[in-house]
């Protein structure tokens, strides 16, 4: 029913992109973040595409739950590209009573949709490829200079993954809630909007208690096996470079120079 | 022939990494007034299968029909079948949200759009017909033990006044005496009543003393289907799906390996204590 949420789902195939080192992945979606900022002219995205298209292959998660993730910024995506489209100054293309299509206004839309798209597929990519659990662990390390200004990075990335690790079961629980209330004549779907609210009580009670016993019993269970945060506190599985993560930083070194030369040059 | 599955399939997530067959053409149908054992080991298909039967889930390939009625046809009222079929989910306390255990118990029957008084008076048959004292009536039933929630939450289904109950594992977590009292409650609806009723269960011992029919699901398909006696002398096998007979069918067993003539469909202990005493004197 309420299962298709992408955000932070691990797609588990066995492939280079799932066996790297966290933060590499980060470090990557980072850069390419960056170079699509960077990128204003058409070679400079074939080089983006290139290197997306090239993590896609890679990861070997298919192609659709990629771009499911972009269902969720559609409305956005339809936002930024027509006030691009209709509202940039310049050489004028098509004249519609008061809406006029620019060359530049053209170029800056492509840019600007291409630009959206990238960043989600990108992000995705990372999402699909990493547990949350190693990404909240490649956050922490990368992160970790933050603690020399009393930045609490341990227990921020421990809340993170907790709240990262029950999403999935609010999800299931929700589902379970619902068809409970279902076989009691519950109807979540028609009438109108206050109607839909007030229906929404026989869901959301339970939710939230099962959310605050699971929480406790959480801390509980934390306490019992005397956690006190993160000083001290070793690692069962401590994150190490290979030698595939060197190799993409080698790539992403390229592939960045590639960008900025593209910027400088034309 | 109130309820009838046919060729039911259920396929999770078709078409992706996470496909897994849940259920793999299962057909039975369940005559009125009968009741039925289901077990299975976790993930063997039995909570999917029992979601079927009131049409919270749609099967991927196949059919159920509630007197001869096909359930996802066009224009099937789908809650009417639910106040027909009811089920009572695993651990239904979660699902109590009002503010005290009548109005909770009320809830049901308010949604088939009954005039206040009939509500009313469901709510209490039904308050009455789990054993839950009045006194607990208009408290908050956060506020009542494991086993009186339970309750609760049961009653919360009985007011629909169904035909059929289903309950999924309704004694896990309990201790052995309020397992004993919502079981032999179970029980009496079914005689009292003439309810059909389809329990899930884990307890062999259980499942041998009430039903009248047990359906074994593994790995999504159903593999045994008979009277408890008739199942439980494929132990051997029971034992391969990670479940078991009751204890005494293996003591019986041992007996007779001995030399001892006793029947070897002996499923609950009253039975045995029986067999071997007539044996004794005999």
């Amino acid at each position: 029913m309420i299962r298709d949420i992408t955000l932070g789902q691990y797609y588990p195939v066995d492939s280079v992109l799932h066996r790297m080192d966290p933060r590499t992945k980060l470090f990557g979606t980072m850069v390419f973040i960056i170079s699509l900022f960077l990128a204003d002219h058409i070679v400079a995205y074939a080089i983006a595409t290139v290197f997306l298209a090239s993590a896609i292959a890679i990861s070997r998660v298919p192609f659709k739950f990629m771009v499911r993730g972009l269902r969720a910024v559609v409305f956005l995506l339809l936002i930024s590209v027509s006030f691009n489209l209709f509202l940039t100054d310049g050489e004028v293309l098509v004249r519609l009573g008061f809406l006029k299509i620019t060359r530049e206004g053209l170029r800056m839309s492509c840019f600007m949709g291409l630009r959206l798209i990238y960043l989600v597929v990108g992000s995705s990519i990372m999402t699909l490829t990493t547990t949350p659990n190693q990404l909240t662990d490649g956050m922490e390390k990368s992160l970790g200079f933050l603690k020399a200004v009393r930045v609490p990075v341990h227990e921020i990335s421990m809340m993170m993954s907790i709240a990262l690790r029950f999403i999935p079961i609010l999800v299931e629980e929700t589902d379970k809630i619902m068809k409970a209330q279902m076989a009691r004549g519950a109807d979540f779907e028609s009438g109108n909007l206050i109607q839909k609210a007030k229906s929404m009580v026989p869901l959301l009670v339970p939710l939230f208690i099962s959310a605050f016993r699971r929480a406790t019993d959480l801390a509980m269970a934390m306490e019992a096996r005397c956690y006190r945060g993160g000083e001290g506190r070793t690692r069962m599985k401590p994150l190490r470079y290979s030698r595939r993560d060197y190799g993409a930083y080698v790539v992403y070194g390229i592939y960045l120079a590639a960008i900025i030369a593209v910027r400088a040059a034309l | 022939m109130a309820i009838k599955a046919e060729h039911l399939t259920y396929v999770y997530g078709q078409g992706t990494a996470f496909e897994q067959y849940a259920l793999k053409d299962v057909n039975f149908e369940i005559p009125d007034g009968q009741f039925v054992g289901l077990i299975g080991h976790t993930g063997s298909g039995k909570s999917t299968l029992i979601q079927h039967l009131n049409g919270l889930i749609k099967p991927t390939e196949g059919t159920v029909y509630y007197d001869g009625e096909d359930i996802h046809k066009e224009g099937y009222n789908l809650r009417e079948l639910r106040s027909k079929v009811g089920l009572v989910f695993q651990y239904p306390e979660h699902q109590l949200f009002e503010i005290d255990v009548f109005s909770d118990v009320c809830f049901g029957p308010r949604n088939l759009g009954l005039e206040k008084e009939e509500v009313e008076k469901r709510a209490r048959l039904a308050l009455e017909q789990v054993g839950l004292d009045k006194k607990y009536w208009e408290q908050s039933p956060f506020e009542l033990s494991g086993g009186q929630k339970r309750r609760a939450a049961i009653a919360g289904v009985l007011a629909m006044d169904p035909k059929v109950l289903i309950l999924d594992e309704p004694t896990a977590g309990l201790d052995p005496r309020g397992r004993d009292e919502i079981l032999e409650e179970i029980s009496q609806l079914h005689r009292k009543r003439g309810m059909s009723i389809i329990l899930v269960s884990h307890s062999m011992e259980d499942i041998a003393r009430y039903a009248d029919r047990l359906m074994v699901m593994n790995h999504g398909e159903k593999v045994f289907d008979g009277p408890p006696r008739e199942v439980f002398r494929h132990y051997r096998e029971l034992e391969a799906m990670g479940l078991a007979a009751p204890q005494v069918t293996y003591i019986v067993h041992g007996l007779r390996e001995r030399g001892v003539p006793i029947d070897q469909d002996i499923t609950t202990v009253e039975e045995a204590r029986e067999a071997i005493v007539k044996l004794l004197k005999g």
